[in-house]
């Protein structure tokens, strides 16, 4: 059993790391970022190139991910979803910009970056053994990075001028506007964090997982399950929702092995009823 | 009027353009004709690595063959046209994409991947008088009345069989356990290695335990599988882009025991993703290991890598079926629009095979599985991956 918290935790880890950035997103801009996991693909391929291929750090290769993602981002922020959510009266537009993004990031990165599944070398080798509990080293740092890009993010948000910002603009967009707060600006701010955090996670993962250019999709539908058990636009709840899909994985995995792969159509039924019960998620509105 | 100039001008553009027209008419009747084959597969998503390589295969051949004069069959030369389509792993687009054929007046296809994919362009095939060469596995694709599709690779249910019982003797394994995708080519391979095991007496002490084709991280699939600390892991219709981290997940929970696949690897993919814990891995190639392969092979993956960048060992097994059709034409040139003549000639068809060593033959098999010839010969080349290679293990056939 205790493995089966530990893999459960880990995965919890990541989880909420990949749906930070798509309920930032969507709580600055009511927008479905459905080229979420596309973005947090790319980040892995750019990884993958820098320390896998060109050797450099590792370190400097994630943060080369956020970076660039950062700046896709922000330009996808100013460019595309800015002048269709002024141009359009209608929240699809928005909807159907984003699934024509990760259809486009798809076709590219297969193009650059080809079919196979990349991978890196490890970053730290060796296995802990303890406790009942088996956990690569590299693991282990991994969730302990992710944790603490977590709860930076949380104290970003919550005592950070940009970070208190966002939040207003999340909460009461006109009322933000009145009370003297660059809207354009900080949404730009918020939507290039947002893919940024897709891209570092994208970096970070590629040493655990590896890459390749088809997960893009499977990864977004994961991070909506997330924010829609957390509650949509809510920090604490994409970690809660994230948290909560990681356990339930791990010990479904376990429990339910002998009745074959019926873990996710508990999941999946499970989640259909508490969104009826609870539309919101758990966290309700955006930022609490 | 015209002055002088103006006569000049148009003298010096009628020539020209006469002479252009000549030049094109001339260069037309020394082009060989096209020769249009058709592949109907997945080369995006998830599983593109299987298409990808498929179609790459057949691109790397036709433009070695139009760039040498064309292939010759019958008293006419042409030029490979390869027509792809991409059917997204999807039943729905693969018959798109067998009606695309069809309307383009195509009579061979290489594809689709998948069972459900092959499965559903069978009605569009018989009726256009389409030749398909599907990687996939259902029986009924490949048994009377069906006589349309061959079976483009080997079966899990034939090497299998071989891999369970060559362990068994040579590595003593009793114990095996398996795990598949939730989908349904790598669950009915389950369920045929399964049977394969049981009938070598071997315990299976593992048959229910399933993954998404989208998991990211086994280490909870694998966890309880490990517990009962199998001799022999077979990852059932492993796709190459899981088959490392399924790999890697089972050996840091400390897994000590054989594993093994019967679908084809790429070793660089193997290497990136497990490093040197996936030695000693065992999955079914084609004619690349050196032993084995060729000059020609080694010429075809030449060929390949420059021209895609990078190769893939799938292509090992997917290098035969266009060779296939064009020898079959060349042995019947009738069979180039006919597939009834086609089908005439599979029973008596054979050829050297020049992608391995030795006199080994091309020729149609499949009369044990599927009581009629419906499948090409490949040789099932049982390889073990070993620090970014891999090495043949030993080779079967299937008749």
């Amino acid at each position: 059993m205790e493995q089966v918290i530990a893999n459960g935790l880990y995965l919890g880890a990541q989880y909420a790391l990949i749906a930070l950035g798509l309920t930032l997103i969507f709580g600055l801009m009511n927008v479905l970022n459905f080229a979420h996991g596309q973005m947090y693909v790319l980040g892995g391929f750019i990884t993958y190139a820098i320390y896998g291929q060109l050797g450099l750090p590792f370190p400097v290769a994630v943060l080369a991910s956020g970076v660039s993602l950062a700046v896709i981002g922000g330009l996808m922020e100013r460019y595309l979803f800015r002048t269709v959510i002024r141009r359009s009266h209608r929240e699809e537009s928005t909807m159907l910009l984003a699934a024509a993004t990760a259809f486009f990031f798809d076709a590219v990165i297969l193009l650059i970056f080809g079919e196979k599944q990349r991978g890196v070398p490890k970053i730290v080798k060796g296995v802990f053994h303890d406790f009942g509990i088996i956990l690569p080293y590299d693991r282990i740092v991994v969730a302990v990075v992710a944790a603490l890009m977590i709860f930076a993010f949380i104290l970003f948000m919550k005592y950070s001028r940009t970070g208190r910002a966002m939040r207003a603009l999340a909460q009461d967009r006109v009322a933000a506007q009145l009370m003297g707060i660059k809207v354009d600006r900080y949404t730009m701010i918020g939507f290039a964090l947002g893919a940024m955090l897709a891209g570092v996670v994208g970096g970070l993962l590629v040493s655990i997982t590896g890459v390749n250019s088809g997960i893009g999709g499977p990864i977004s539908v994961k991070a909506f399950l997330m924010i829609m058990i957390g509650g949509a636009g809510v920090v604490g709840g994409a970690i809660a929702g994230g948290f909560i899909l990681g356990m339930m994985e791990s010990v479904g995995l376990t429990v339910l092995r002998e009745y074959g792969d019926v873990t996710y159509l508990v999941i999946f039924a499970a989640l259909m009823i508490f969104l009826a019960i609870r539309p919101n998620g758990l966290m309700g509105k955006p930022w609490g | 009027m015209m002055n002088r100039r103006n006569t000049l001008k148009t003298v010096a553009l009628g020539t020209v353009s006469a002479m252009a027209l000549l030049m094109g008419s001339t260069l037309h009747a020394a082009a060989n004709e096209k020769l249009k084959i058709g592949f109907v597969g997945v080369t995006s998503g998830p599983a593109a690595a299987w298409g990808t390589s498929n179609v790459r295969s057949m691109q790397t051949l036709a433009a070695w063959y139009n760039e040498t004069g064309g292939v010759k069959i019958g008293d006419k030369t042409y030029d490979i046209d390869i027509v792809t389509f991409d059917d997204q792993k999807d039943p729905k687009r693969a018959v798109e994409g067998m009606e695309k054929m069809a309307q383009e007046g195509i009579h061979y296809v290489v594809g689709p991947n998948v069972d459900d994919g092959a499965a559903a362009v069978r009605p569009v095939a018989e009726k256009n008088n389409i030749i398909y060469f599907p990687y996939a596995f259902p029986k009924e694709l490949y048994t009377p009345p069906a006589s349309n599709a061959i079976l483009g690779m080997i079966a899990n249910y034939q090497s299998g069989p071989a891999i369970y019982k060559y362990l068994k003797e040579n590595k003593g394994v009793k114990k095996v356990a398996f795990v598949a995708a939730n989908e349904s080519d790598p669950l009915s391979q389950r369920d045929g290695g399964v049977a394969a095991a049981k009938a070598l007496g071997l315990e299976v002490v593992a048959d229910k335990d399933t993954y998404q084709n989208d998991t990211r991280d086994f280490t909870p699939v694998l966890t309880p599988i490990v517990a009962l600390n199998p001799d022999l892991l077979v990852l059932s219709g492993v796709a190459p882009a899981n088959a490392p981290l399924l790999i890697r997940s089972a050996r840091e929970l400390g897994y000590e025991g054989l594993i093994s696949t019967e679908t084809a690897q790429d070793a660089k993919v193997l290497e990136e993703g497990a490093g040197e814990l996936a030695n000693g891995f065992i999955s079914v190639g084609g004619a690349s290991t050196p032993a084995i392969a060729s000059d020609r092979m080694k010429e075809f993956v030449a060929r390949y890598t420059k021209m895609f960048g990078e190769y893939n060992d799938e292509s090992n097994t997917k290098v035969y079926a266009l060779d296939y059709i064009l020898e079959t034409m060349k042995a019947n040139p009738a069979a180039i629009d006919n597939i009834d003549e086609f089908k005439k000639t599979i029973d008596t068809f054979s050829a050297p095979n020049p992608y391995v060593k030795g006199d080994a033959k091309l020729n149609y098999v499949g009369t044990t599985s599927f009581g009629q010839k419906r499948q090409i010969s490949v040789p099932m080349v049982v390889n073990e991956y070993k620090d970014g290679a891999f090495q043949t293990l030993f080779v079967g056939s299937v008749d």
